[in-house]
């Protein structure tokens, strides 16, 4: 099965196409990657997809039926610079705000749903943090925050945008167990992802973007020094994981 | 003169008619105007006070007398245009929301004076009480009047407690909230026009120059005192009912002082106590942090 389906997707801006002509799909149960250099429209590709930026065409569907927030099955991990992190609120209750799509108009959080926040607090490494404002944490709590808010949503397809960009080694290691524990549930992440290095250790799928899709596959036979070379163009410094490094140009 | 004040609320059913409506509005705008400060959406509310004016206009000239629900329901109006065009503009030019901002605020504003002169140099008109709408005078309202303030003020303190988890994530993240499967234009409208709503009822009591001050300076103070946003959103309602009420009872007591300016004044007060002791970033807290720092920095290095 499908965890996504995207047709003939294009989004432009200022009549410019910055994605064109995008079809992918994307296997349920897998870690993948979306890979591209910089304005490659990887973002973009996401907030098109969960309908946060307008289609100028397209048509998207999650675990086969058309992508419906209201069917509460997709869970969303945007770049921590998004917000504003003065925001007077504290770590429990951003976390608690991935189940406001379950608690239902007019309500307030239940026992039950302090109970998840506080578990997924916990599993993040962040039990003795509930009650920080979150201005007060650092950059790779915050990303965790996040992260754990996602994982109250309770989804079964997650996105998440560069969530290892500008983080700490400890937060890094949470993040990666974090993902591979989902996998491992049978669900379904894809992580706007910027450091090659890491592609083939932490993925199994991915997707190579530049304004439309490259290659998208298994890790290992779409992680080629020549669809590398195709998405980024010119000159590229590729570390293997093995750590030798090579230069192609 | 705390005297006074005393009597007054005490044996003047007027006054404490007055007192209550004004309170109740200080309570709505202050809650209101923490989530559009959160928002960044301060400014918009002075344009929406100032573009209430033509409203006002309009809708006297229309009817040809003072009747407060019609000429709210013109200042609604113009009110929600101006947030309209500004939205319009910032979204189908090149120009900047603050450049927008100014140039519709002080539009409308303009067009409101010229349409005032008019209704004050006609037979009248200068009985109209329409100039009370630019500075506020509370003492001014009529017993319907405070009725209709007290109750509009009421229902948006209501929405505003009923709405306040899916407001909260709406302006945190809208991004995550439409994820959530929130509706989130149709909050982003309400809001707006709640907003709209707030501004308007306020301006006959603070007048449409100083209604924006009511809405951000108890939002503001209350920021220093807390980090929760329903703290803030209580404290802000606290400060501007105190506002409310002290402006609205010198105004009362006194001959020919403008409500709006006292309530600003007594607004201001409260800032500038919260800015120096409030214990989230208020100057003593941020002067010891940096003492208790220093002293660190100090043993660490001997």
């Amino acid at each position: 099965m499908e965890a996504l389906n995207v047709k003939d997707l294009q989004v432009a801006y200022d009549r410019k196409a910055v994605l064109d002509q995008v079809e992918l799909s994307i296997p349920q149960g897998s870690l993948t990657a979306i890979v591209g250099p910089n304005g490659a429209g990887k973002s973009t590709l996401i907030k098109a997809i969960l309908g946060m930026l307008k289609r100028s065409s397209g048509h998207i569907s999650i675990l086969g039926k058309p992508y419906n927030p209201k069917n509460r099955n997709v869970g969303y991990v945007p770049q921590r610079g998004s917000v504003d992190w003065d925001f007077p609120t504290n770590a429990l209750d951003v976390i608690l705000m991935g189940r406001y799509g379950h608690i239902g108009w007019f309500k307030r959080p239940s026992k039950g749903d302090i109970a998840l926040a506080k578990e997924a607090l916990h599993k993040l490494g962040m039990a003795d943090y509930a009650d920080r404002q979150i201005r007060q944490l650092s950059g790779g709590q915050q990303q965790r925050i996040f992260l754990a808010r996602a994982l109250v949503q309770d989804a079964e397809v997650y996105f998440m945008d560069e969530p290892f960009v500008g983080v700490d080694a400890k937060t890094e290691k949470a993040i990666i167990d974090l993902l591979r524990e989902l996998k491992h549930k049978g669900k379904t992440v894809i992580v706007v992802h910027h450091d090659l290095q890491t592609v083939l250790e932490y993925f199994d799928h991915t997707l190579l973007l530049n304004r439309t899709v490259i290659a998208n596959g298994p890790t290992e036979q779409v992680f080629t020094k020549d669809l590398l070379q195709k998405t980024y163009g010119g000159t590229l410094a590729f570390f293997s994981p093995t750590g030798d490094k090579r230069v192609m140009s | 003169m705390i005297q006074d004040m005393w009597n007054a609320l005490l044996h003047q059913p007027n006054t404490q008619w007055v007192v209550l409506s004004t309170m109740l509005l200080g309570i709505a705008s202050g809650v209101l105007g923490s989530f559009a400060l959160l928002k960044k959406q301060s400014l918009i509310g002075d344009a929406v006070a100032h573009a209430a004016l033509p409203g006002i206009c309009i809708a006297y000239l229309l009817i040809g007398e003072k009747q407060l629900l019609v000429l709210l329901l013109g200042a609604t109006a113009t009110g929600l245009l101006a947030t309209y065009l500004i939205q319009l503009i910032t979204t189908t030019t090149r120009i900047k929301k603050d450049a927008a901002i100014c140039l519709i605020l002080s539009v409308f504003f303009g067009s409101g004076i010229v349409l005032l002169s008019r209704i004050t140099q006609q037979a009248g008109g200068n009985k109209s009480g329409l100039d009370h709408f630019i500075f506020g005078q509370a003492a001014a309202m009529t017993r319907e009047d405070v009725y209709t303030m007290a109750g509009a003020a009421g229902g948006l303190i209501l929405i505003a407690f009923l709405l306040f988890k899916e407001w909260k994530l709406l302006i945190f993240d809208p991004d995550f909230a439409k994820n959530s499967g929130l509706p989130v234009g149709l909050l982003e409208t309400l809001f707006s026009t709640l907003l709209v709503i707030t501004v308007v009822i306020g301006i006959q009591a603070v007048g449409v120059i100083l209604m924006a001050a009511l809405l951000i300076i108890p939002a503001i103070s209350a920021r220093y005192w807390t980090d929760r946003l329903g703290w803030m959103v209580v404290i802000a309602g606290a400060i501007g009912a105190c506002s409310g009420i002290v402006g609205a009872l010198i105004s009362t007591i006194s001959t020919g002082l403008a409500t709006g300016p006292l309530i600003v004044v007594t607004a201001a007060g409260c800032f500038i106590v919260s800015f120096i002791v409030g214990p989230k970033r208020g100057l003593i807290q941020k002067l010891m942090a940096h003492r208790v720092s220093a002293e660190r920095l100090k043993e660490e290095s001997l």
